[in-house]
């Protein structure tokens, strides 16, 4: 029986359709278990690829998307293939081996799939629960968006500057991590609002003035987003 | 790469009376010149790791810089000669095999970096004086080539200065 895996979950409720495979799997080998593995996906943006214009070129966004964050989504499901050939042959040397390949690809997966969240073509300024932690926290606004500002521009090499958030105080905090290195994984705290600083992120415009699109990049804040992430993790 | 002592912008007996001539020749061409050629004789570069942040980071982006600078060149690509080709076949089996060994490095290092070619004292490649290097970093090649670095690494081969690198190669061996 050939059923095009990747065809149903595009189209209709993920969670069903592995219940309907294993069932049909133990029907037609009863005695064999079928681990159903979800690869993943490019997430779509929530917006055309020219809306995030002037601040971030067309042709930036598209060459993030479908190259970068496609890159990451395509070697995450090849690592993560190996991983499990690996552990159904009780390869623990390999197992480790190929944790940087997740941890580089599966972070870059995650951060990208909140960061095209995090962008709204009108901007905007935080409000109402977001705003009162913004101000207990920092002081103020401008006093936080002076502070990610200077993490995110004076951060060597590869990373991003988050706005995150800490459970255990309740408390919001700046971090930054290196490469694709995942804010919750890595530091604990959970990811809010995310400055990718990777030169490819803003190269093609921007050139050498990290600057300039790190100042920019505050007008097309989808502040929304970010504390529906905050009420999130506060539940 | 050296510090360079700076001249005075004024004569020697420019301010006298209140402070002499000969104080002010042996204050500037002895006692200055002396901080100078100690500073360069102290070699920072070479220790530039062990410095903080601000100092390794913009140190080291210098020193990396001015070699790559230098081992490129329009009239590049080609093919090492004598004993650093001895010493690439010997330790890689074969200039291609080097060559490949090289992009591998550059195309599968995470995020921003250099790929490096160094060799110690005793002529051994992997470890001590880079001799060769190549910035990964996005800004190296995105305007051109966007995501595609294995393009790039293919490309550099064609601006390696050989004679360069052998001339480094040779010095660091002790020539």
């Amino acid at each position: 029986m050939i059923l095009d895996e990747e065809l149903f979950k595009r189209k209709a409720n993920l969670s069903s359709i592995d219940k309907m495979f294993r069932t049909l799997s133990q029907r037609v080998w009863p005695s064999r278990t079928v681990v159903v593995r979800q690869k993943h996906t490019l997430p779509d943006l929530p917006y055309d690829y020219n809306a995030l214009e002037p601040v971030i070129s067309a042709e930036i966004m598209q060459l993030h998307h479908q190259k970068h964050h496609q890159t990451y989504v395509n070697s995450l499901n090849q690592a993560e293939e190996k991983f499990m050939e690996a552990k159904e042959k009780n390869d623990l040397k390999t197992m480790i081996a190929l944790t940087p390949q997740l941890r580089f690809n599966g972070g870059g997966h995650i951060n990208h799939s909140i960061l095209w969240q995090n962008y709204f073509p009108k901007g905007g300024e935080p409000e109402g629960d977001l705003l009162k932690a913004i101000d207990a926290n920092f002081g103020s606004f401008d006093t936080m968006k002076n502070g990610l500002s200077s993490s995110a521009v004076s951060l060597q090499g590869s990373g991003w500057t988050w706005l995150g958030y800490n459970k255990s105080t309740n408390s919001l905090a700046i971090a930054t991590c290196a490469n694709q290195d995942p804010l919750e994984p890595t530091t604990g705290l959970v990811p809010l609002l995310g400055i990718d600083v990777w030169e490819h992120a803003y190269y093609l415009q921007y050139k050498s003035v990290r600057a300039d699109y790190v100042k920019n990049i505050f007008k097309i804040i989808n502040w929304k987003d970010v504390a529906d992430r905050l009420a999130t993790a506060r539940q | 790469m050296a510090f360079e002592l700076p001249a005075l912008p004024y004569a020697f007996n420019a301010l006298e009376p209140h402070i002499d001539a000969k104080t002010m020749e042996i204050h500037h061409g002895k006692h200055h010149n002396a901080y100078v050629t100690n500073l360069n004789n102290a070699d920072l570069m070479a220790n530039i790791s062990k410095y903080p942040a601000a100092i390794r980071n913009n140190g080291g982006g210098h020193w990396n810089h001015s070699l790559f600078w230098q081992i490129m060149g329009p009239n590049g690509g080609g093919e090492p000669k004598g004993e650093l080709a001895l010493a690439i076949n010997g330790a890689f089996g074969s200039f291609d095999n080097f060559k490949k060994e090289f992009a591998n490095a550059g195309a599968t290092r995470f995020g921003s970096g250099w790929a490096w070619l160094s060799v110690d004292a005793n002529k051994n490649l992997f470890k001590g004086t880079p001799i060769l290097g190549m910035d990964v970093w996005e800004h190296a090649y995105y305007l051109h080539y966007q995501n595609r670095r294995p393009d790039y690494i293919a490309a550099f081969w064609s601006v390696v200065n050989w004679e360069e690198v052998n001339n480094r190669f040779k010095k660091a061996i002790g020539g």
